[in-house]
């Protein structure tokens, strides 16, 4: 290589490496040496499995982890459901301006701040809400109902704020499926549900999996969602996090919990991509 | 199913009115959000008492409008000032990342590619805290060592840029490698065979003709920066961002101000976004 060249690669790889290794490397490699931490005396440590047995051993840890995990689960699905066949409509029935408008309507309360959607949905589910008065109006209840504070509030929220992470992988590989080949699956002989099992869905299949990835773990690390729609039996992972960290200062705890969620997250994301046969530079890049 | 082949009429009206019914789902809050900044109420809810502008304008107690609130407007500010640094940040190191992976070949560079994308599938949360735990040893390091208070290394501003950053530049480097990807190289040998130097021709040719990608990027990471919750929530010390101070607020609960504050914030990045589809387009 010639000197120039090796100068250009050194300079333009030095901010790459400062950024990866000061911001993301060293400080994930420092949480996992501080979680492995046990305080055993002032400002004395040993190195031990402590926090974690600590996880193991209290049932509210445990279960508000698995809580967490299927819940995620469970929106993912949910959005993947509800975002199919709008993603269809716009990739595959919509045409022109109006599938554009489509589009770019799907984007729009992505702009706007997770707190905001999340604030909308506290004034249409609350007691004094908008839902709330408009089945007393239509005479369907005779009291102000309670919809906020419960694990179907949570459940909105999550699959609301992560639609966009569904549609926009959908529409675009969708797009991509040439009507030809619907129409060829339906003059062999293929009724809807074949075409669709057979054509349709396995085209999509890169981005069902980039989809699914990024719900499931936008919902996995979600904070402001289940802390402001849940109620007080609805604990999230992430407010475990917090709460060993800011509140109660234990952050040898806090940073087993933090990389027990990473942990998870790794887990599921490198799972799907196995099971499906994709790759991270693929459906992320 | 496509226009192209006859379904029953029934089954057409049915997905059209699906879709719509999603629509109406997906405006619905933000739309509720929007009308009750204007409701002369105390409480973002019904019944509907009337339309009032002081939500917005109001100086006096106890209806402060936006304008006039002291806290909303400094929270603004940092806001603003901690997305621009963000931002900036984020479109140099894209920008050199993109011209990393598509103009060199070197051992490790698949790897370092898989590893530049991580960001993107670590939770926001995860990323605040060991940045926190990472800074703070550092920090306490350097006063055991020679007693130096960093207040940089210490939850605040310089913590709340470096956290929104190191997901941001990834984001930015994508954008940014979209474009140059598409790059007819022959331009930048042709400016060459004219006389121009390397660097004279990637400044005077490839950068203008990344400056679309580049607005996109900006824009996109001002955005993300600007609505980020986790990571911040983490790192922040006592500047609040705007997110933050709403959080902070609705969790005592929320007066028609939050709803004036969502709409100027909903303005303001629908602004944003057409600015950039309007480079956009003309790139």
């Amino acid at each position: 290589m010639r000197a120039e060249a090796k100068l250009g690669l050194i300079l333009l790889l030095t901010p790459l490496l400062l950024w990866l290794s000061l911001l993301i490397l060293i400080p994930h490699v420092d949480m996992f040496l501080v979680s492995l931490r046990e305080r055993i005396g002032v400002g004395e440590y040993r190195i031990s499995f402590a926090n974690y047995l600590t996880f193991i051993n209290e049932p509210l840890y445990l279960r508000t982890f698995i809580r967490t995990a299927v819940m995620s689960t469970l929106a993912t699905m949910i959005t993947l459901l509800i975002a199919f066949p709008v993603s269809y409509y716009i990739a595959k029935i919509a045409r022109g301006r109006v599938q554009s408008a489509l589009f770019l309507l799907c984007l729009v309360p992505f702009w706007v701040s997770e707190l905001v959607r999340t604030f909308g949905w506290m004034i249409l589910l609350r007691e004094t809400g908008l839902i709330s008065n408009l089945l007393q109006w239509a005479g369907l209840v005779d009291g102000p109902v309670e919809m906020l504070y419960n694990d179907a509030a949570i459940m909105v929220g999550l699959v609301y704020t992560s639609m966009l992470f569904m549609v926009v992988p959908l529409v675009t590989t969708l797009e991509s499926l040439p009507d030809e080949v619907i129409e060829a699956g339906y003059d062999l002989g293929g009724g809807g549900g074949a075409v669709m099992r057979e054509i349709v869905i396995p085209h999509a299949a890169p981005g069902i999996v980039s989809g699914c990835i990024v719900v499931f773990m936008l919902s996995l690390g979600n904070y402001l969602t289940p802390i402001m729609l849940g109620g007080k039996d609805s604990l999230w992972f992430t407010e475990l996090i917090y709460s060993q960290f800011i509140v109660r200062f234990n952050w040898e705890l806090g940073a087993a919990f933090g990389f027990l969620l990473l942990g998870l997250s790794s887990a599921i994301v490198w799972g799907m991509l196995k099971l499906t046969g994709q790759s991270l530079e693929k459906t992320m890049g | 199913m496509t226009p192209s082949i006859p379904q029953p009429r029934i089954v057409t009206l049915a997905y059209t009115g699906y879709v719509i019914a999603f629509f109406v789902f997906l405006a619905l809050p933000l739309v509720v959000v929007a009308v009750f900044a204007f409701n002369d109420s105390q409480f973002p809810s019904l019944p509907w008492e009337g339309f009032t502008w002081n939500w917005f304008f109001g100086s006096e107690r106890p209806m402060i409008g936006v304008f006039h609130e002291r806290s909303i407007l400094r929270a603004i500010g940092t806001s603003a000032f901690v997305a621009v640094l963000v931002s900036i940040l984020s479109v140099a190191v894209g920008l050199s990342n993109a011209f990393l992976f598509n103009r060199y070949r070197f051992r490790g560079q698949e790897i370092l590619y898989i590893f530049m994308l991580l960001p993107l599938v670590i939770p926001g949360i995860v990323l605040g805290i060991s940045i926190l735990v990472f800074s703070s040893r550092i920090a306490n390091g350097m006063w055991d060592l020679a007693q130096w208070d960093i207040e940089a290394l210490r939850p605040g501003l310089t913590l709340v840029v470096l956290g929104q950053f190191s997901f941001i530049a990834t984001i930015s480097t994508l954008v940014i490698a979209a474009r140059l990807q598409k790059f007819d190289r022959t331009l930048e040998e042709a400016a060459m065979n004219l006389g121009a130097n390397r660097i004279t021709a990637v400044r005077t040719i490839t950068l203008p003709y990344l400056g679309p990608a580049m607005i996109g990027a900006f824009v996109v990471a001002f955005l993300m920066s600007f609505e980020n919750f986790n990571t911040t929530l983490m790192l922040v010390g006592s500047d609040a961002p705007l997110t933050i101070a709403m959080f902070d607020r609705l969790k005592e609960g929320s007066t028609p101000l939050l709803n004036a504050v969502s709409l100027l914030l909903m303005l303001g990045s629908s602004c944003l976004a057409l600015v950039m589809i309007a480079f956009q387009r003309k790139g």
